[in-house]
């Protein structure tokens, strides 16, 4: 089949429009059809996301595991496996088991329908596959205006998927504002009394981050990064400015690009050049260095040959287009500075990092149940994984120089996160105060930059940063449906007027201490493994980090102790005839339940060993460079 | 004694300019037609321009019987010009380019969508057609003379023969106050500024005695920047220069000029505000573009001899451009956050846009290859921001009109929770409201994203030029744009949130919302507008590729090796303008200003 990984990926975006599209046709005063057939497309879409990742896992993670070819340990690398198309060995560029597709969208700009997939982006996409299929089950006692909250909904799915899956910087940034108003619509209509307010205050916060990203990603774009492709793309270049009649040899095209996989490579050159080293990163470089060991690992290889490939290294690092090129902008330290910044703040404010993070509460607190479990689900989990993909790659210098102060912020988020929950009397903004409390570890277990000798342990934060996105995603989506159940039948969310909810709603109680558990990060539970892993490596990288990060373990297990002995313990006549959790709501959390206790348990199958190559390399080639 | 006239190249000029001819023609005849029947003059008025739009798609690409610009190859003239790629027509008065087409595809297919309009609306009735298309053709007319315009006089002439028209259109709701009073605010502000306009063209012409501008902007940078080097700086030419371009600023409704505006669309009903905040502005940005082109040495007849005057000119040009777009984008968003009627709001809102727009005129860009040479990439953007522009903003203006005619009232208040009583219009509405935010994927993203792409590529030129002051302007202009985008979601947002999340006063009761009356030609109208909004915010290429030829004839071209063409004076010798030298002490007139040929071809 042609192209099988263009085919599953776009499915896997695009499917949810097709439908939203679909229910227009639906006739008015049908509402149970349309919350089927949106249903359907959500469903169709953690079917065709799966089917993905089991190809994805075949093609790309188990050709790594089984490593029967040498160098297929390195296959799991975007980057490698974008060399292999750019540097022709790969005869056909569309081959399917590469998990990279690229069609030409804006010519002049260089703009490419370009989607990829690694270990970093694969257990976002599956969880926001299954989140997406959950929260519009948790959806069904939404009444009113049921055809545009799905297309809604719908809409806002395929911008998360697509955010996850692009490659190219522009079209990420496409996604990423195409959630933004379908999130702003259903939080404006379908919210509680100050719906309005939360609505727009989440708008123009997420449009601010969103200028900032904007700004860094032209500035990216006037970035001449010939040295970094491949022959391919400078052919293509070439041709094509011979068919615009400008007469170019292939030492004057410029290359400018979105691609991120490139503008990483740019951003390790520019790590390299201002720690002082010589730039190994170029793609000649690279090439002849990779010929040169070769070469010096064959048994019997003419001496002559190895000095030839010697020499052939030599000039591509001391090339002078690269010397000249490497005076750009792009490579001065104001760039990288200004350029993390941007990046950061962009990405911080969807996390959110204290102090961009007010919009937070009040948009939890008044978005309808499916989607709070949306927003603490997913959307929290793009600004980290924006930091992972875009800002760390390719600004790294900058990210080196300020780690301290990014962990800084990770460790404020966390404890004032949990202090903040502790004193909320609202059910659910006790949930969203808890939520920055666990984002906070995410950043922090990105930011714990170790020197190189040491850069296990900062693999051990990025992991374990990843692995909190993850398990925060189904803990906290959980949470929110939870507190939906009670809200249904209670219609407040006031803590203090709850009381004895155990007795009449037994399973209930039952299903809420698992996920309230693993929140808390119990060991065994998922919570656990993510926060376990940031505070250990954090250790290495300052101690007082590491004891305030662990030591509000206690704090957070003190509000959820207190929340579920406020909610569920003693006795309250007043609900005594409440009804327990119906068959819609267990179909819809027993999944969140299984997986946090089954990732507890079994962490490395389920997703550390297959999601760390990528994350380790990223730190590797990050590290490598480090002073 | 008549001069001696050649006919065959009038008769070129006039295949040229065959679809103004045609509209000339579509005047008369809906004159003609109106003596003897009294019928509804939109079909005619319709067929007649898009006619025209057909003859200018045609020259796009070839000819009738005219210049062939495509196959003009670029060649350097007599007078050691680049010529080519363009025609100036009528003695010099006007220019025949792509850009001229280009703008002339603009405002035909716009007007042709604002007659479409009108006939959907039912404004104007049968009785007064006549007039309203007499009218709305004589402007479109006039502002295509301002777009293409290469002489002085020309200029006024299209911006009084593009004004009049429209001062009449703004009253034309006879009987309604806010209309009267539109009207006459119009015409007093619109006559002060082109009093004052033609006062400046005056000074400059009789300064310089021509009135043809590229001599004249040859002849200010060497008055600004003499030969013998320092900056003079001629009171007599600063004013003529400002008074032009307060002049331009009234028409673009530039800040400080823009006082006009709000009243003028509030009172005018929607399909004319709709009309003027595109069209009116679309010239008037081209306009704005030609006098740039030409005073920043792009488009000029000598710009390869005397490269470090124009830098000097230059510096002065891209702060002041800067200046007033910033100012422009950020007054126009700040005020219409406070307006409670949708035209005022939009009117603030076109104001807000003609200051992006600025942003990409001021976006010059120094070039390595020879210092004092510049290209103008940010007309590529601008000439985009247009096309985009006038999707979005007709189609804002068109749901307007078409809710006024079912609600009777443009009052936001009037809008709450209009979204359960007439969906359609509301959903349309909130795409052009969106587009005009920026919100990717739509075209306004698109627009909005290459004035932005452009300004960081200037700024960073002009650093790598070593001009880290204009390098500071263009990157704070592109601070101020992305800051501006947020401060407009306020309320382009507050317009959708009263529509949409607001409820009725009497939903609240519980009774079911009346239902408006949504008939299937607004609906077809709105959503072809809205489509394009979102398929032009999918595919610009093409659109894309549009644009750039209708500039590429500005695109800097490396001098010929000297020698080549006899007829070229060598650089740096006797850099002195044909008509004898620049004027001394500023009361040298000199004579000769009539009829002076330009490069012709």
């Amino acid at each position: 089949m042609a192209e099988r990984d263009l085919l599953w990926m776009t499915a896997v975006v695009f499917i949810p429009s097709v439908f939203a599209l679909l229910l227009i046709f639906v006739p008015r005063g049908k509402e149970e059809i349309m919350r089927w057939l949106a249903l359907a497309g959500t469903g169709l879409t953690l079917g065709a996301s799966i089917g993905m990742f089991i190809a994805f896992y075949s093609d790309v993670i188990d050709r790594n595991v089984r490593g029967t070819d040498p160098r297929s340990r390195e296959w799991v690398s975007l980057d490698y496996r974008l060399g292999q198309i750019e540097s022709e060995n790969i005869a056909d560029p569309q081959k399917s088991s590469d998990w990279l597709t690229s069609y030409p969208w804006i010519g002049r700009f260089n703009i490419y329908y370009y989607l990829g997939v690694d270990g970093i982006s694969m257990p976002l996409v599956l969880l926001t596959a299954l989140l997406s299929f959950l929260a519009l089950i948790a959806s069904w006692k939404i009444e009113r205006f049921v055809r545009g909250y799905c297309m809604l909904f719908l809409i806002l799915e395929t911008g998360m998927l697509g955010t996850f899956l692009a490659l190219d910087f522009f079209l990420f940034y496409i996604f990423w504002e195409v959630m933004l108003l379908p999130m702003y619509f259903l939080i404006g209509i379908w919210g509680g009394p100050r719906r309005e307010y939360a609505a727009i205050k989440f708008f123009l916060y997420t449009l601010l981050g969103s200028v900032f990203i904007l700004i860094a990603l032209l500035a990216f774009y006037f970035t001449d990064v010939r040295d970094f492709v491949g022959p391919r793309t400078m052919k293509e270049a070439v041709a094509e400015a011979k068919s615009e009649g400008r007469t170019v040899s292939g030492n004057q095209v410029e290359i400018h690009t979105f691609d991120l996989v490139v503008l990483q490579r740019v951003g390790k050159a520019a790590l390299q050049l201002l720690n002082g080293q010589p730039v190994t990163t170029s793609f000649r470089a690279e090439q002849a260095k990779a010929h040169l060991e070769e070469l010096k690992s064959r048994k019997g290889a003419p001496e002559e040959m190895i000095r030839k490939a010697e020499a052939d290294y030599q000039a591509a690092l001391n090339d002078a287009g690269l010397k000249k090129r490497l005076e750009q902008a792009f490579f001065q330290p104001w760039f990288q500075y200004t350029m993390f910044l941007f990046l950061l703040i962009g990405f911080a404010i969807k996390i959110p990092v204290f102090p961009f993070h007010t919009w937070l509460p009040d948009a939890h607190v008044e978005a309808p149940t499916p989607i709070s479990m949306i927003l603490a689900g997913i959307l929290l989990k793009m600004g980290g994984y924006g930091i992972v993909r875009i800002a760390y790659p390719i600004c790294p210098w900058a990210a080196e120089q300020l780690a301290y102060y990014v962990a800084l912020f990770g460790v404020i988020n966390i404890v004032y996160g949990a202090f903040a929950a502790m004193a909320q009397s609202d059910f659910k903004k006790l949930v969203a105060y808890s939520s920055i409390s666990h984002m906070g570890y995410v950043l922090l277990g990105i930011a714990v930059w170790t020197a190189p000798e040491r850069a296990q342990y900062w693999s051990w934060g990025m992991n374990g940063a990843m692995f909190q996105m993850i398990a925060h995603g189904i803990t906290s989506a959980g949470m929110f449906f939870l507190v939906g159940v009670i809200y249904d039948r209670a219609h407040h969310r006031r803590l203090d007027n709850f009381r004895g909810l155990y007795e009449p709603m037994p399973l209930y109680g039952g299903i809420s201490a698992v996920i309230f558990f693993a929140a808390m990060g119990l060991p065994g539970m998922c919570g656990f493994v993510g926060e376990f892993m940031v505070v250990l490596s954090t250790w290495n990288y300052n101690k007082i980090f590491a004891v305030l990060a662990a030591l509000t373990v206690v704090i957070t297990a003190a509000y959820i102790l207190w929340t579920l002995q406020r909610v569920f313990m003693g006795e309250n006549p007043q609900y005594r005839n409440y009804p327990d959790i119906n068959v819609r709501e267990i179909v819809c959390v027993t999944p969140l339940v299984v997986l946090s206790v089954a990732l507890g348990v079994l962490p490395g199958y389920l997703l550390l060993n297959w999601m760390e190559p990528s994350l380790t390399g990223l730190v590797d080639t990050l590290a490598r460079f480090a002073p | 004694m008549l001069p001696n006239i050649d006919l065959g190249q009038i008769q070129n000029d006039c295949l040229n300019f065959l679809p103004e001819l045609l509209i000339c023609g579509g005047i008369v005849l809906i004159l003609l037609i109106r003596l003897f029947d009294r019928a509804h003059m939109g079909g005619v008025a319709l067929v007649m321009t898009l006619t025209a739009l057909g003859i200018s798609i045609v020259q796009w690409y070839g000819t009738i019987g005219g210049t062939k610009l495509l196959d003009a190859p670029l060649r350097l003239s007599e007078s050691g010009v680049f010529a080519g790629g363009f025609h100036s027509a009528f003695g010099s008065l006007v220019v025949y380019d792509h850009l001229t087409i280009y703008l002339r595809c603009f405002l035909y297919g716009f007007t042709a969508l604002v007659i479409w309009l009108s006939l959907t609306t039912g404004i104007p009735d049968r009785e007064d057609s006549a007039d309203f298309y007499c009218l709305l053709l004589g402007a479109t007319l006039g502002m295509v003379f301002m777009a293409s315009s290469m002489h002085l006089l020309m200029v006024y002439i299209g911006v009084e023969m593009a004004s009049v028209p429209s001062y009449a259109l703004a009253g034309y709701l006879k009987g309604r106050r806010a209309s009267g009073e539109a009207a006459l605010k119009y015409v007093v502000y619109g006559g002060g500024a082109s009093g004052i306009m033609l006062y400046g063209i005056s000074l400059l012409a009789g300064r310089f005695g021509t009135a043809y501008l590229p001599e004249v902007a040859l002849g200010l940078v060497y008055s600004f920047s003499p030969p013998a080097g320092g900056v003079v700086f001629d009171p007599v030419l600063i004013l003529g220069i400002l008074f032009l371009l307060i002049g331009v600023g009234f028409k673009l409704a530039v800040v400080p000029f823009h006082f006009w505006c709000p009243d003028v669309f509030e009172g005018a009903s929607a399909e004319v505000a709709g009309y003027l905040s595109v069209a009116s502005k679309g010239a008037a940005v081209a306009l704005l573009a030609r006098l740039t082109l030409l005073f920043g040495g792009i488009d000029s007849m000598d710009q390869s001899r005397i490269p470090a005057h124009w830098e000097t000119i230059v510096h002065y040009l891209v702060p002041v451009l800067a200046f007033f777009a910033a100012l422009t984008a950020t007054f126009g968003n700040l005020a219409a956050y406070l307006q409670t009627n949708l035209k005022r709001l939009l009117a603030y809102s076109t104001i807000a846009h003609a200051g992006y727009m600025m942003m990409g005129l001021a976006a010059f860009k120094p070039l390595q290859q020879q210092t004092g040479a510049f290209e103008l990439p940010g007309l590529q953007a601008v000439l985009f921001y247009l096309a985009a522009y006038l999707f979005m903003n007709l189609g804002a203006f068109a749901v307007v009109a078409y809710l006024r005619n079912e609600t009777g009232s443009e009052d936001l208040d009037d809008y709450r929770g209009l979204v359960r009583r007439s969906p359609w219009m509301v959903v349309m509405l909130s795409i052009f409201l969106l587009s005009l935010l920026g919100i990717p994927p739509l075209v306004g993203f698109a627009a909005k994203f290459q004035i932005f792409s452009v300004l960081w590529d200037t700024s960073q030129a002009w650093y790598r030029h070593g001009d880290a002051g204009l390098g500071a302007i263009l990157f704070g202009l592109l601070i101020v744009g992305g800051v501006n985008t947020v401060l407009s979601a306020m309320y382009y947002i507050k317009v959708m949130k009263v529509m949409i999340l607001e409820g009725k006063a009497e939903d609240l009761e519980g009774r079911e919302p009346v239902r408006l009356r949504e008939p299937i030609p607004t609906i077809a109208y709105s959503l072809l507008l809205a489509l394009a909004v979102f398929v032009l915010g999918i595919l610009w290429a093409p659109l894309d590729r549009f644009s750039h030829e209708g500039i590429e004839r500005f695109a800097w071209r490396p001098p010929p090796p000297p020698g080549r063409f006899p007829g070229m004076r060598g650089p740096g010798v006797g850099g002195m303008p044909k008509m004898g030298g620049p004027p001394k002490g500023g009361k040298g007139m000199q004579k000769g200003g009539k009829g002076r040929k330009g490069p012709s071809q």
